[in-house]
């Protein structure tokens, strides 16, 4: 009976163990089987070639517009969009998520507005943005920074208004000014919170880019999508949608790892 | 510096607006570098006079002056110990204890001199690198007890701040405040509730009333310094403790 029980616990550690030496991997592993089941379907020709291309001929659309440096120009042109969203989208949601958590005042003002905002479908009112700030490059900045503004702003509010008031106590004694309360308390206390926000920001601001280029032409890889599904150059279409998901997984893999190199004190304490 | 407290009391309103009574009126002295505890029923409003003295709450009527100063915002050197350790849990021992310096504008090493040299004293040298959440809750009570020494006050105002942890360990960690405070001596007012703990420490224990608090006796402890453990087997001791327990029982059975 008690050996039994000792082969469970053995079973269970074994277990455990396995799992911890696949977790690194195991995103891999979906990926790979997914790539296995595409080449079989699409080996099989149960769907046309046109709706699913296998992925050689995938391959082929990726090396192709590598070298006639369509796919870099469109991606750049995107990432340029994203970046420069974020930077406005996140600065104005950091300023104004500071205001309101300082000021409830504000909050009655302005939620209103914000709220209305964020529920209305922003494909429904990109059209507009274009109208108002051109066909070029800006009017994806601002799809791009309205969409990333909302979880910035409601990261900011909850992540300062959670500070801790016993901890606000101690700077008032100690004296602390206005900035030295930001710079050693609010600003630390919030960056958690803050920093999740944000990575949620990342993975919408490829939203926002890809919704302004389909609306208004040009170029970036959202107008890839559009060009290539005209000429039903399939291959291609898929070659820019999994160029999207390369960068927005990118962006979000750069915050993931500013955390875990700044929120030193919330790695798993070792004692 | 001297404390005096005159007629001060404290009320808050609650959810529906109406005002009720935390403190007082309550009023009485203490001298420069006296030792004074306060205990009483909870919820009498003794962290609520701390708050006060330390200028984090306002008073509603009557007065706390230090030195003659009225107290209505936090004092040049006045420092408190809370409840618990309140850490920043993003900051290493050594930046936790170093705080009080950075917001004077003190330099990085030269703030970093200061806390080294005081770390073996708190039982920490080994741990200045370490983050909060990797200490013991004496060990994070003894950074506490650091960031309060490193501001050498002159008043220092501790709401229980021992409360948490087993009698032990807070034994030691309240002789070794004596201990520190034998080289810069301070006036303290300590909260507790824990009569020995109250005795064995204090040159006076006031015994406050239920709320809203006010004060109902003024105990002298007339005990030698430097005070050690083993006082607490001393008929003085015991006659003194005898006492504040009837005092505060009194209270309970009214």
């Amino acid at each position: 009976m008690r050996k039994k029980s000792h082969d469970n616990t053995e079973n269970r550690k074994d277990a455990a163990r396995v799992a911890a030496a696949l977790c690194p991997v195991s995103p891999l592993l979906t990926v790979g089987c997914l790539l296995l089941a595409w080449q079989w379907i699409s080996a099989r020709e149960f769907i046309s070639h046109i709706l699913v291309p296998p992925p050689a001929e995938v391959y082929q659309a990726f090396i192709d517009s590598l070298a006639d440096g369509a796919l870099v120009k469109h991606a750049s042109v995107t990432l340029e969009e994203m970046l420069y969203g974020l930077l406005l989208g996140v600065g104005v949601g950091l300023l104004i998520g500071y205001a309101i958590a300082k000021a409830p005042l504000l909050e009655s003002i302005l939620s209103p507005i914000i709220v209305a905002f964020q529920s209305t479908p922003i494909v429904a009112y990109a059209p507009l943005l274009v109208i108002w700030f051109g066909s070029g490059i800006a009017s994806k900045i601002v799809t791009t920074a309205v969409i990333v503004f909302f979880p910035t702003l409601v990261n900011t509010i909850v992540g300062i208004r959670s500070v801790s008031p016993n901890l606000r106590d101690l700077m008032r004694s100690l004296k602390a000014g206005r900035w030295q309360m930001f710079r050693h308390l609010e600003a630390p206390s919030a960056l958690p919170v803050i920093l999740a926000g944000l990575k949620t920001s990342t993975t919408l601001a490829v939203i926002g880019a890809v919704v302004g280029e389909f609306v208004s032409q040009g170029s970036g890889l959202g107008y890839l999508v559009t060009s290539a599904r005209n000429l039903y150059n399939t291959p291609l279409v898929v070659v820019a949608v999994l160029t999207m998901t390369a960068i927005s997984l990118s962006l979000y893999g750069l915050v993931a790892y500013v955390e875990w190199r700044f929120l030193v004190w919330r790695r798993r304490p070792s004692l | 510096m001297k404390l005096s407290l005159r007629e001060l009391s404290v009320s808050f309103r609650d959810p529906d607006g109406r005002a009720f009574s935390a403190l007082g009126p309550i009023s009485f002295e203490v001298a420069a570098q006296q030792f004074v505890c306060l205990v009483g029923p909870t919820g009498c409003g003794k962290s609520t006079l701390i708050r006060v003295l330390a200028g984090l709450l306002p008073a509603t009527s009557g007065s706390a002056r230090c030195d003659g100063e009225l107290i209505s915002r936090p004092m040049d050197q006045f420092a408190i110990m809370f409840q618990d350790a309140n850490l920043m849990p993003w900051r290493t021992v050594l930046d936790n204890i170093a705080l009080p310096l950075e917001i004077d504008g003190v330099p990085r090493a030269s703030r970093y001199e200061t806390v080294r040299a005081l770390l073996p004293q708190l039982h920490l040298g080994n741990f200045e690198a370490s983050y909060p959440a990797e200490l013991s809750g004496g060990m994070a009570q003894r950074v506490a007890l650091g960031r309060v020494i490193v501001q050498a006050p002159r008043v220092l105002l501790l709401d229980e701040p021992f409360g948490a942890l087993d009698a032990l360990t807070r034994e030691k960690l309240s002789l070794d405040l004596l201990r520190l405070r034998q080289r810069n001596v301070q006036t303290i007012i300590m909260v507790t509730h824990d009569i020995s703990e109250a005795v064995l420490l204090a040159d006076r224990v006031l015994v406050m009333s239920r709320r809203p608090g006010t004060l109902v006796e003024d105990i002298a402890v007339e005990l030698p310094r430097p005070r050690r453990s083993h006082m607490i087997y001393l008929p003085e001791f015991l006659r003194l403790a005898k006492r504040v327990r009837e005092s505060i029982e009194t209270l309970n059975s009214l």
